[in-house]
């Protein structure tokens, strides 16, 4: 029995009910699959957006668990932070703390200087371990993946002290391979948005990948076996729809809604919703040495984010082969309230964006607002004057 | 004793005289150098590899320091206003939008005028370093180097016993060779070891003197203010590191401090509560600021400012001239940690500070711009009121941007902290006297 559902009898449901139960579990911010999984013993490493080399969790028998902040209010972390600061930190830190969420391990990453301060947060408030992950900030360097492979061993040190249980080549071998089925379903799932978006509406296809973030990989290869095929089969024909590309929800994520009022309005074919979930963009590979080709595939392999600094991966000319990759017609261009590297990155591709004629629409979003009357307004005004001109 | 007393007539007061000469003759030199157009390095406070830089005779530029000037001279709001018609967010540091629209007027600075980059040298101490760094690579096309440094990655540093630390150290050594091949192909130049060795001595002569003020500082009462006085030593530091200037100045600084503490003399004619800052002065009302404390009896004698912006000349370590580039590498990972834990874990380290310093209160400053000082700050207030019992303040504001700088809600707030400081003595006087009485 698996923690996707309760009564496991899902794959005898209708795709429409399989898909209305994966959009329950992410909106949920109890996460449930997370408590029936450690009601079967296992123990739960959460780590903080965006890239976690889940495979090492995974490998040690943990639950990595995908921390992307809540749509409820922080009433227990408010009094915890400053005021000047984006939403995704204080609801990550209410979940534990209101009890929706019990960890064994939490990882963060040096992302932003908001993120960086979490680790210290946490272990200021939970008895638990908490942990900073250096993913290397120059990814040019020589020796950024000798350093990287480093770094995965001391974590995997870590997470073996917490899960009480030494890991192997082998083991790691095996995680890999399970992720790579879940990349190659993923890129799956991706393909169709861009080729067929009429089949799988945007808040179906977010919740897909939202739940891998929220599950044993094997039961979200599962998953996403069961339900491609079903979504490929669907019928239909494109509709006179602008083909946009949504930027911006590399880590504070949009809420549901918000997604929802953008499908319905446009065709999302592309976009960055939880972009860590999917940053290594091609098979990490059986190797001789498992850690080694994970950090060459962080290095090598990988998407973008306004988190990253590659010079190969100019981020403005990443989005526009996003767009044109996508065949896209217009940018969505948002950033998370008070997100110093989202906004920063804005105007850079706000700036290529024009310089490359391709319209646009900026806007801020924070993942608990729940009036979307003027968003869907200017959305609106904006696919009509695409829809005209 | 009456030549005594003449030699302290001017000796006190010398290294703010002097520290503000020294700093308008740096940004003169600057001036030049821009108009000679020659590029620049444009590093920041937080691991500056100064010593390294002044080797390839590159004029180095601290945009931090520009911004922050921009600030005390009350003219923030013009830069800031000028990158937010350009497109950048109010919601984003006000350092980094003071220095786009520096970039955009052609290095136009209340301070003379600001070179262009030629290279751009950054660590990861923090995030928005990066980010700032991209623009320069988008307005001007220059090489960006980051030399990542990787932090303490569970609670505080134990210095060279951190676990990895060998291998840490190998990433960033590796990185400096990589950067001196960058500098060596930009400016034709071959590097020059014994230069280096010559910049680390004066880096290690200003630590050694830096660190002994700091100590001073704990006497009662405390010899310079550590916010006033204590925001011209760091220009000093950062600017002239690597420098006989800078480190003649620092030593300079000891002999005044020494003798302040001999004679009793204390930044504040009336020390009545020791305190200690945390965050980033509120540079757009800086006089007034620290006004509204030293009016009443309130000294700041040490702040978390003078830990993470002195590019680690606060922890003790000195170079082994003998391996200069590891050296480097040792006490740039080792510092800029040290500077990281100092702004992650203050809670820890200001613990440490309150029996050191005779603490009466500890005083919050988190500020919009800055999420890396700030975003830890109410919770580590929380923990630590939780193991010591001393009085704080949690004031926000913003360290460039006047639009959220409240001075009457703020001092509202510091007069009521101040009235719980007297009834708190009181309240311990009375009980002391009771005991005594018993």
């Amino acid at each position: 029995m698996g923690v996707f559902d309760e009564a496991d009898d899902w794959r005898e449901r209708t795709l429409e009910d399989v898909l209305l139960h994966c959009r329950d579990l992410v909106e949920d911010p109890t996460f449930p699959t997370v408590a029936r999984f450690r009601e079967t013993g296992g123990k739960v490493l959460g780590h903080f957006q965006v890239y976690f080399p889940e495979e090492i969790a995974h490998a040690a028998g943990m639950l990595p668990v995908k921390l992307r902040g809540a749509p409820l209010d922080p009433d227990h972390a408010e009094s915890r932070f400053g005021s000047y600061l984006c939403s995704i930190v204080k609801t990550t830190l209410e979940l534990p703390l209101a009890g929706h969420l019990k960890l064994d391990l939490f990882v963060s990453h040096p992302i932003c200087d908001a993120a960086r301060n979490l680790a210290a947060i946490f272990s200021r408030n939970f008895a638990h371990p908490s942990q900073i992950l250096y993913l290397p900030q120059n990814a040019n360097s020589s020796h950024t993946v000798t350093y990287l492979r480093a770094e995965y061993a001391r974590l995997q040190a870590d997470v073996e002290a917490v899960a009480e249980r030494a890991l192997t080549h082998e083991d790691l071998r095996a995680s890999i391979a399970v992720f790579d089925e879940n990349r190659r379903l993923l890129r799956e799932l991706y393909a169709l948005k861009r080729e067929r978006p009429w089949v799988v509406a945007a808040e179906d296809a977010y919740a897909l990948v939202a739940l891998a973030g929220m599950l044993p990989r094997e039961e979200h290869n599962e998953l996403l076996r069961w339900v491609l095929p079903r979504l490929a089969a669907r019928g239909g024909k494109a509709e006179d729809r602008v083909r946009v590309v949504f930027e911006g929800g590399f880590c504070e994520q949009p809420p549901f809604d918000l997604v929802r009022v953008i499908g319905r309005a446009c065709y999302v074919v592309d976009d960055d919703w939880l972009i860590g979930l999917r940053y290594l963009t091609d098979d990490v590979g059986r190797t001789d040495d498992p850690l080694h080709a994970l950090a060459e595939a962080y290095i090598e392999r990988s998407s973008y984010s306004p988190v990253q600094h590659d010079l190969r991966k100019p981020k403005e000319e990443m989005l526009l082969a996003r767009v044109r990759g996508a065949d896209a017609g217009a940018v969505i261009l948002a950033a998370a309230k008070m997100c110093e590297p989202g906004l920063e990155e804005q105007v850079a591709y706000a700036q290529s964006l024009e310089a490359a004629g391709v319209p646009f629409l900026v806007t801020e979003l924070e993942e608990n607002m729940t009036s979307f009357s003027g968003i869907e307004l200017q959305l609106e005004t904006f696919v009509e004057n695409l829809l005209f001109a | 004793m009456e030549r005594q007393s003449e030699g302290l007539e001017e000796l006190v007061g010398r290294a703010s005289r002097r520290g503000g000469e020294l700093v308008r003759a740096w940004y003169a030199d600057l001036t030049q150098a821009a108009e000679d157009g020659r590029g620049a390095a444009y590093v920041f406070v937080m691991g500056s590899l100064n010593e390294l830089l002044l080797t390839f005779d590159l004029p180095v530029v601290f945009p931090e320091v520009n911004s922050l000037q921009t600030a005390v001279r009350r003219v923030a709001h013009e830069y800031l206003e000028r990158a937010e018609d350009y497109g950048y967010s109010p919601d984003i540091c006000g350092y980094v939008k003071a220095d786009v629209a520096v970039q955009l007027d052609r290095g136009k600075h209340p301070m003379g005028r600001i070179p262009k980059p030629s290279i751009a040298v950054l660590t990861n101490a923090c995030n928005t370093y990066i980010k700032w760094a991209e623009i320069w690579e988008r307005l001007h096309h220059i090489p960006v180097v980051t030399v990542d440094v990787p932090g303490t990655r569970e609670g505080v540093t134990k210095g060279r016993a951190d676990a990895g630390f060998a291998e840490d150290l190998r990433y960033v050594t590796a990185q400096l060779h990589e950067l001196i091949a960058t500098c060596e192909a930009l400016t034709g130049k071959r590097f020059d070891v014994d230069r280096l060795r010559q910049t680390l001595s004066y880096a290690d002569r200003m630590g050694r003197a830096y660190r002994r003020a700091l100590e001073l500082n704990r006497r009662t009462p405390a010899p310079f203010n550590a916010l006033t006085d204590g925001t011209v030593y760091l220009g000093v530091a950062n600017a002239l590191r690597g420098t006989e200037a800078g480190a003649v100045y620092f030593e300079e600084l000891v002999e005044e401090l020494e003798h302040k503490t001999t004679y009793g003399i204390g930044a504040l004619g009336d020390e009545s509560y020791r305190l200690a800052f945390v965050g980033v002065p509120c540079y757009p009302i800086f006089r007034r600021f620290t006004e509204m404390f030293s009016e009443q009896g309130g000294a700041y004698v040490g702040s978390s400012y003078l830990w993470f912006a002195s590019g680690g000349l606060n922890r003790d370590f000195e170079h082994d001239l003998s391996r200069p580039i590891e050296s480097l590498a040792e006490g740039l990972l080792l510092g800029v940690r040290d500077a990281m834990d100092s702004m992650f874990h203050h809670d820890r380290l200001l613990e440490s500070m309150i029996d050191l310093y005779q603490l009466d209160g500890i005083v919050y400053h988190p500020i919009k711009s800055c999420r890396t000082v700030s975003t830890g700050l109410a919770d580590g207030r929380r923990a630590l009121s939780e193991r010591r019992d001393v009085p704080s303040l949690f004031v926000e504001s913003d360290m460039m941007d006047r639009r959220v700088v409240s001075e009457a809600q703020m001092k509202n707030r510091i007069d009521a902290f101040f009235e719980g400081l007297a009834a708190r003595r009181k309240r311990r006087g009375a009980s002391m006297a009771e005991e005594v009485a018993r």
